[in-house]
This record gives C-alpha cells, structure tokens and sequence, in this order.
C-alpha cells in the first residue's frame, strides 16, 4: 500500500558508508555508532506541493523556502543501537495531539519492535530531518508513511545482515519483537547485535511493501500516550518551565496602540536598577532581570510616547463592511476560476433565475484568539563558536526550521549556527507557526550576555499573537421542485479559501475567495477558513432543505454522492437518533463536510430560554462521526475528534475578539469566553475505522460540524437563522 | 524580606519581595515548575496548589500569604512513590492533550474530591468551573474525577474508544 501522496521516487540508503555526500556528513557528526537508516527524497519530492503547505502555514511565518546547511532531501531517519533502541528523528513537533506517540506505533508496527524499544528525537533542527512544520493535519499522512516505508526497510535490511550471517535464505527468517529469528535452525539475533557489528554500506529502492492496516498489531491499537506519568506529576518542562544556569527573565515594551510607532524613550530609571538589563535595537525594547518581578519593575518605569498609525481604523462592528469594500482582485478574477481559490462550472447565474427554491444569505465570522493555554515562550543562549557566535533557542513553535531561519535572519548568521529545540508544548493549535518571541528572547540575550527566558502574558498573547481572520460570506443556491441543489455561488471575502468548493453535486456554480485588508495581524488556525465555510455552505444547505419540504439530512444524502461522506452523515444521525422526538423548545440539527482527508458529520440538540432577555441557548448533546481512513491510534483519535468539537464550541457560540482604534479590548480569559466545563454537552464520538484506506490526520477536521450543526438546531428551537459566528454572544442574533 | 515557606513537607527560607505571586516564588525561586502560568489573573486554574489543605490560584496569592502555612504542589501530591489517585485516573482515562492544564485540573480535582469525596456530575461542574482546558479534554477530566471518587465502573476511556469504533469496508 503506498501513501496519500506520490512518494514512489523515495529511495533509503543505509550509513554509515563510502560516499562523501552531505547527507552522509551530517550523520556522522551527530550520531555515535549502530545502524542508520536514512529515507531520502529527491529534492522535488521533499516538497511535495509548496503551494499547499503555504497555504497550511498561513499569513504571518515567513518564508517557507529551504535555507541552505539542512540536507533537504532526507525525509526521516532511524538509528538503531547496539541496545536495540530504534531511535527515529523527526521535524515534527508535540503539541498534544498525541503523534510522538501514533508516529512511534507505525514505526514499530512496520520495524517489528515492541513500541517500548522506539525512541522519539522530535523538533531539534541539529538533531532531525529539515520540517516545513507541523500543521494541515499533514503528519499522519506524510510522516507515518515515511516512518512505515523507513520501518519496512530497516527491517528488510537486518534481514538480510543476518541471512548473510548465517548463510541462510533470506526469506526463511523472520522478523520481530526486535529478532531476526532463522525459523529452521532455531538461530536468532537481536537488531541491537546486527546493528553493533560490521559496516555495510546499502542503497534500498523504495520498493518496500508495507503492512497492510488490517494486519497491524502495534499500529491500530489504543496505546497510553507517551510520557504520561511526566505529564501528570509535573515532571514534564514545557518550554516555559527551562532553566538554564544564569538565566534571566525578560519583558518586552509594547506599543499603545497596533501599527504605534515609538516617539519618545525614557529608560533611565530602568537602566539605573539593580540587576537591570536593557536591551534596544530599533523598534524593539526590553528588559532582562533576575527575576520576572524585577523585569516588570523595570518595565513599568520606562517612559514610552507612541505615535499612533495613520489611516482608516475599524472596529469589530465595522469590520464586516471594512472587509468587503477593501478586497483585492480575486485570484480567480486575475487567473480564472479553476485553482485552488476560485472554481466555477455551468452558468449559476441563470440556474438560479430558473430554480423553484432560492436561498440568499451573508454570513460573518469573527476574529478569533487560539488562546494555547501555554503561551508563547522562549529561552535563548548565545555562545561561542570558533567561527562566529552560536545561538540555542527552546521554543513552543509549530515550525522551528523556519523559526531557526527567522532567527538567522534577524542577527544576520548562517542557519546552521542556529539551533532551534522545540519541547513537547502547551498546545498551538496553528497560532504558533511564528517566531516572535524567539527572537525577542534572543535580543535580550545578545545584550544582557546570559540566556534569557521570555513568556509572553496571556494579555500578550491576545493583543500581539495573530488571530483565526475575520470574513464575510455571500451564498445563494437554488434547488429544483424535487430537491436537487442546481446553482450556488460562494463568496469569501478575507476569510480564507480552505474547503471553499461545495461537496455536494452541483452543476451550476462559482466559489471565489476575496482577499481583503486585515486590520488585526490574522493567520493559521485549526482548519483555517474551513469552519466558515463550512458554516456558510451547511447553513445554506439546511435553509435550502427546508425551503424545498425536505428533511436536512435526506436532503443531503440526496445531494452527495461521496459513500464516506454519506457514511457519516447516517453514522452521525443513527447515534445521534435524527429521528427522535425532542422537548418543544429543544432543536436539534445536523452538518458535515470534508477537509484534509477527513469526512465529519456532526448532530447537535439546543435548548432554547427566548423568555430570557436576549433569549439563551445551551447546547444540550452533540455527535461526532468521523473518518479519517486507517486509524492508528483509536483513543488517541477520539481524544482529537472529542478535543476538536470542543474547541469548536467556543467559536459557534461566545468566541470573538473586540478592537477599537488599534487596540483589543477584551485581552482577558475574564472577558474572551472560551469554553468551560458547564459549556460541555453530553457528547458521543463515532469513529469509523476504514482499514482499506490511508491514514489520514485528525487536528482540524473535526471542528466544522459543530457551529452549522448547532446553528441548524438553533433555528429549530427559536425560528431565528444564526448568521454570524460567534452565535450566542449576549444573546441570539440573526434573522427569523 | 525573608519568608519561612514550606513546600511539600520542606522547609524554605527565601528573601523575596513579599507581594511577589506564590506562583511566580515556586517556579522562579524554588524550580517547582510543575504549578503552570496561563493567566495570572485567577482565570484559568493553570496555577492551582493547595495553602493549607485548601485550592489556591498561585498567580494571584502574595509569596507572604503563605509563610507559615503549608502548600502543596503537584510535585507533591504523590506520596511515597505512589500516584495520587487522582493522577493515576487522569492517566488511565488519559484526561490530556498536552496537559498544559492537567496539574492545576489535577490539584482542583484533588482538593474537590479531599471535600467532596462522591461528588455529583453536577458538584464535578462547578468545583472544575475555574479550570481551562483549550484542548478540550473536559470530558474526560470529569470521567477522571468519577473514577478517582471510585464512582465509574466502566473500563475508561480507552475501552469507550474501541466500543465507539466502527470497522467499516464496503
Ligand atoms: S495562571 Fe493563575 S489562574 Fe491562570
Ligand atoms: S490538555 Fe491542553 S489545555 Fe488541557
């Protein structure tokens, strides 16, 4: 079975061996002895569609181009010890989603070593392959069929050192639990005694078979996440919780107002105290301090006057219209419609004059903060090398390659002199692709002398981070007498084009995305624009439904012809009980879609209060149904699929961030409502496990039921259409 | 000013600004890095220990309230090298993600049940209200806390994942 993705060309080499390649080099200067198995891509393969991971990264992160010093052609790569330790080294990160633990199963399940003997080097840009970085639900799909097709062909290898060994037919050993065993003879050998002895210099085409899912015994399999017993006595340092000897703690001035420029600095008081670093270059203004009280002390004393930025300033009330008037050409205006932005097919304009039911409708979408309970976070230590300085920053970053050349960038170094270290994190959820406060820690640090941890405040993290952007939508769709949907168009102004094109089988249609002026820095987030427009796309869709007399779900089913799609969708409604009678002032409704190899269908019940002033929902029980091909890690998966519902809850219901002139004014957990305990619904997950498919990631996906779901069963309840996320803020809003 | 603090069953002398956030003493001056920052402005749980037997938001409790009167950290809350049971059901419902929260979940839960000991679902709701997950593990955090009362019978959530798995092949 090969990957999602045209990987054929891969070829594995095995080190150490003669060739003098920069591949071979870089191995032997950071591995010791054993076995070293390298999975390398050719260049054009290593980056499988750049345009795709750059849309994955979204708005602020930099350039995502290849800095030179990094062998870019290496995939992934596993040592095995003369313990018998594999040891796998990836680019990819630990945020919670559980993949230092689902990477390790595949690799094992392929290998044949019990998950015990695999050990998991993640996210050091010295020690591990070159990342692009870990977002767009792409690890499971690309690493794990990397760790597999490596797995597979290690394994192949220590079967063949051991048939020569011994002089035997390769293939009547066999291989597992760590052993080569000669089944006729009842010889066996440990990889760790194979991978201790002589040097063997191989090049393996990838022509490796993998182990089917259905075969899987490691893989497939609801192990404990890894390092758990860490995770809960406190043991675990998350980048805040390094230490380094002579570390000092710093703070950063920040501007009045987004876009002020500095005017005037007074920072003698600052300077004057006692164990006071302050470091200035340009625009950039911070303290350094013994500890973080000192730093704040030093802070507040420096006088700052700002000049505050010129031009138009809308509010979060005015944003929607600001949006609209400021979009650019369309991608699809300026290249025409058949990419990635803007699609269009049969003549919608006059398939919605001739439709018998017609839905027009504009929806809007709110900024909103990923608020990681960890926030961001750095510790930087400059040192010297014998040609120029060394720089070591940890931090809780989503892409640390690109944070090493960030890095490199602003101190003018070579990337290689930059070392990024990347610790299992607080969680991200795409708002942490950039290298801010990376840099900021490393400026402290170059003045004061010593390392320098920096953690931005929670207040910090929501006025100075990047947010989920802000959109308008525009949809009209017509359908037939008889249910069928025969024109739509969609447009997105700002919001972002991922999942933008309709699932549904329509034969008259135009999708297009309108880039706008942001006021408010806007980039990466859980599925990116997915949630708008599969909110957009399911709320029309359910309108259209009852405008024709059908029921939502039927109506879908009659309008997808995808069976994984439908499957969920009645997997989702069964659970669920679609057909179940509620209490009068409950309303339930259903949405689904398809995103990042993902399907998801997802079931909500409201009770609606309308005697309250405002009226007040609550979300009473929600259903889940999702597949996302072969599951690697079941309980992990549900962790995902449950975890992301949530999170979506936030975002339907009370999510949004308030700005006025240049400034955030609800930068508190008091005042930015994230989902509590007592906004959790009884909730069910369905997980189909569709062991004749790829395996697919589960970070994003899951989301973008619930707000369209929970909008539905709104309207059901109370007669009024919810038409903007968040949706119950202070009460309904929306059109009856 | 010098404050006599003991943490964990120890003793510490530290010479600290007295106003100076317990939070901030514990992981600054005593590297119990364990008890996390999220807010510090007593709206996230991050930070939770125990003063005196009961929860505390550290980011918001001056290093001086504590002089004298016990405090408990997570580091702490395992005895005689044995869990906590309230660790030990956090990790076999595995109520994480990247548990970012789960120390401050885990010292909530802990003194709730210490006060507590069969909580109601509802009694779970409002103890945990101050506590944020961004994950999204809330229903697991309550699973964790019912089986640390002894109150679930069932074989957790791993068990509830492979009973909610449809093999599908058409
Ligand atoms: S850090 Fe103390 S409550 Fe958030
Ligand atoms: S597990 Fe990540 S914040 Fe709770």
């Amino acid at each position: 079975m090969s990957g999602p993705r045209g990987e054929g060309e891969l070829r594995v080499v095995m080190l150490p061996g003669e060739e003098e390649s920069t591949t071979r080099r870089h191995f032997l200067k950071v591995v010791g002895g054993g076995l070293v198995v390298v999975l390398v891509a050719p260049r054009a393969l290593a980056w499988p569609d750049a345009a795709t991971e750059q849309a994955g990264a979204g708005g602020p992160g930099g350039d995502p181009r290849p800095a030179a010093g990094t062998p870019r052609e290496i995939a992934a790569w596993l040592q095995i010890g003369p313990d018998g330790v594999a040891t796998v080294y990836t680019g990819k990160v630990e945020f919670g989603q559980g993949i230092r633990t689902s990477l390790a199963q595949e690799l094992a399940e392929e290998l044949r070593v019990p998950l015990e003997a695999v050990c998991m080097v993640m996210g050091d840009t010295d020690l591990t392959p070159y990342d692009m970085g870990t977002f767009g639900s792409r690890s499971t799909p690309q690493m794990g069929t990397r760790l597999r097709k490596v797995g597979a062909a290690a394994r192949r290898l220590l079967v063949r050192m051991a048939a020569e060994r011994w002089s035997a037919e390769p293939g009547s050993l066999t291989a597992a639990a760590g052993r080569i065993t000669d089944r006729a003879s009842g010889r066996s050998v440990t990889y760790g005694e194979l991978a201790g002895g002589e040097e063997l210099t191989e090049i393996v085409e990838d022509d490796v078979e993998l182990t089917p899912p259905a075969r899987w015994s490691v893989a497939g399999r609801s192990v404990p996440r890894a390092g758990g017993a860490d995770l809960v006595t406190g043991a675990h340092h998350y980048t805040s919780d390094v230490t380094r000897p002579g570390m000092l703690y710093g703070k950063v001035l920040r501007p009045a107002s987004i876009g002020a420029t500095l005017s005037g600095l007074d920072a003698n008081a600052a300077e004057a105290m006692d164990g006071v670093v302050v470091a200035r270059d340009g625009a950039f203004v911070g303290v350094a301090a013994t500890d973080t009280r000192v730093a704040e002390h030093a802070l507040a004393s420096i006088r700052a006057t700002w000049k505050s930025a010129a031009g138009p300033r809308p509010s979060s009330k005015t944003i929607y219209d600001f949006l609209r008037r400021t979009r650019a050409p369309s991608r699809g205006e300026r290249e025409g419609r058949g990419n990635r932005d803007a699609f269009s097919r049969g003549d919608p304009g006059s398939a919605l004059e001739k439709a018998a039911h017609r839905v027009e409708r504009t929806f809007t979408v709110a900024y909103i903060a990923h608020t990681p309970l960890e926030p961001r976070a750095a510790v930087a230590e400059w040192s010297k090398g014998v040609d120029g300085p060394r720089l070591t920053v940890w931090t809780g970053t989503q892409r640390p390659f690109a944070v090493r050349e960030e890095l490199a960038r602003a101190f003018e170094m070579p990337v290689p002199h930059v070392r990024v270290l990347v610790p299992d994190t607080g969680s991200g959820y795409g708002g942490k692709h950039t290298g801010e406060c990376a840099v900021e820690a490393a400026r402290l640090a170059k003045t004061a002398g010593r390392p320098v941890k920096l953690v931005w405040t929670r207040e910090e993290e929501f006025r100075w981070a990047y947010f989920r952007p802000a959109g308008v939508i525009d949809v009209r769709a017509g359908a037939d007498a008889e249910g069928t949907i025969t024109a739509w168009t969609f447009d997105n102004y700002n919001s972002g084009p991922a999942a933008i094109r309709p699932m549904y089988d329509i034969a008259h249609q135009r999708v297009e995305f309108h880039p706008s002026e942001s006021p408010l820095r806007q980039g990466s987030y859980r599925g990116l624009a997915a949630t708008a427009n599969h909110f957009a796309r399911e709320m029309a869709v359910d309108e259209l439904a009852r405008e024709v007399g059908k029921d939502p779900l039927a109506f879908r089913l009659q309008n997808l012809s995808d069976p994984r799609l439908k499957a969920v969708f009645r997997a989702a409604a069964e659970r669920f009980g679609w057909e179940r009678e509620v209490p009068r002032d409950h309303g339930v409704g259903i949405a689904g879609g398809f995103e990042k190899g993902g399907y998801v269908a997802t079931c909500a019940e409201v009770a609606a209060d309308r005697d309250r002033e405002g009226g007040r929902v609550r979300l009473v029980r929600a259903v889940n149904a999702f597949d996302c091909g072969a599951i690697v890690n079941p309980d992990l998966l549900r962790n995902q699929v449950e975890g992301g519902l949530i999170q979506g809850i936030g975002g339907a219901l009370f999510e949004a961030i308030d700005f006025r002139d240049g400034v955030i004014t609800n930068a508190h957990l008091a005042d930015y409502r994230v989902p509590r305990f007592s906004d959790i619904p009884e909730i069910e997950i369905v997980l189909i496990d569709r062991k004749d498919q790829p395996s697919y990631g589960a970070g994003e996906t899951p989301l973008m039921g619930i707000a369209p779901a929970v909008g539905a069963a709104i309207f059901e309840a109370t007669g009024v259409r919810p038409s903007s996320l968040p949706m119950a803020r202070g009460g309904l809003s929306g059109s009856s | 000013m010098r404050i006599a603090l003991q943490v964990n069953g120890q003793r510490h002398a530290v010479d600290v600004d007295p106003s100076r956030s317990l939070l901030e003493v514990l992981r600054e001056e005593l590297g119990l890095t364990g008890t996390h920052y999220g807010c510090g402005e007593s709206q996230c749980g991050a930070c939770t220990v125990h003063l005196g037997g009961r929860p505390v938001h550290a980011c918001v409790t001056p290093v001086s309230d504590a002089a004298g009167r016990p405090v408990t950290t997570i580091e702490g809350l395992a005895t005689g090298g044995r869990l906590h049971p309230v660790q030990r059901a956090f990790l076999d419902e595995e109520a994480f993600q990247c548990a970012y929260c789960t120390p401050g979940m885990i010292m909530a839960a802990a003194a709730l049940l210490a006060e507590n000991p069969r909580p109601t679902d509802a009694e779970i709701v409002r103890g945990m209200e101050g506590n944020v997950c961004r994950c999204g593990t809330h229903p697991r955090i309550v699973a964790a806390i019912r089986r640390a009362a002894g109150l679930s019978s069932d074989g957790g959530a791993a068990a509830k994942a492979r009973a909610s798995v449809t093999e599908s092949r058409p």
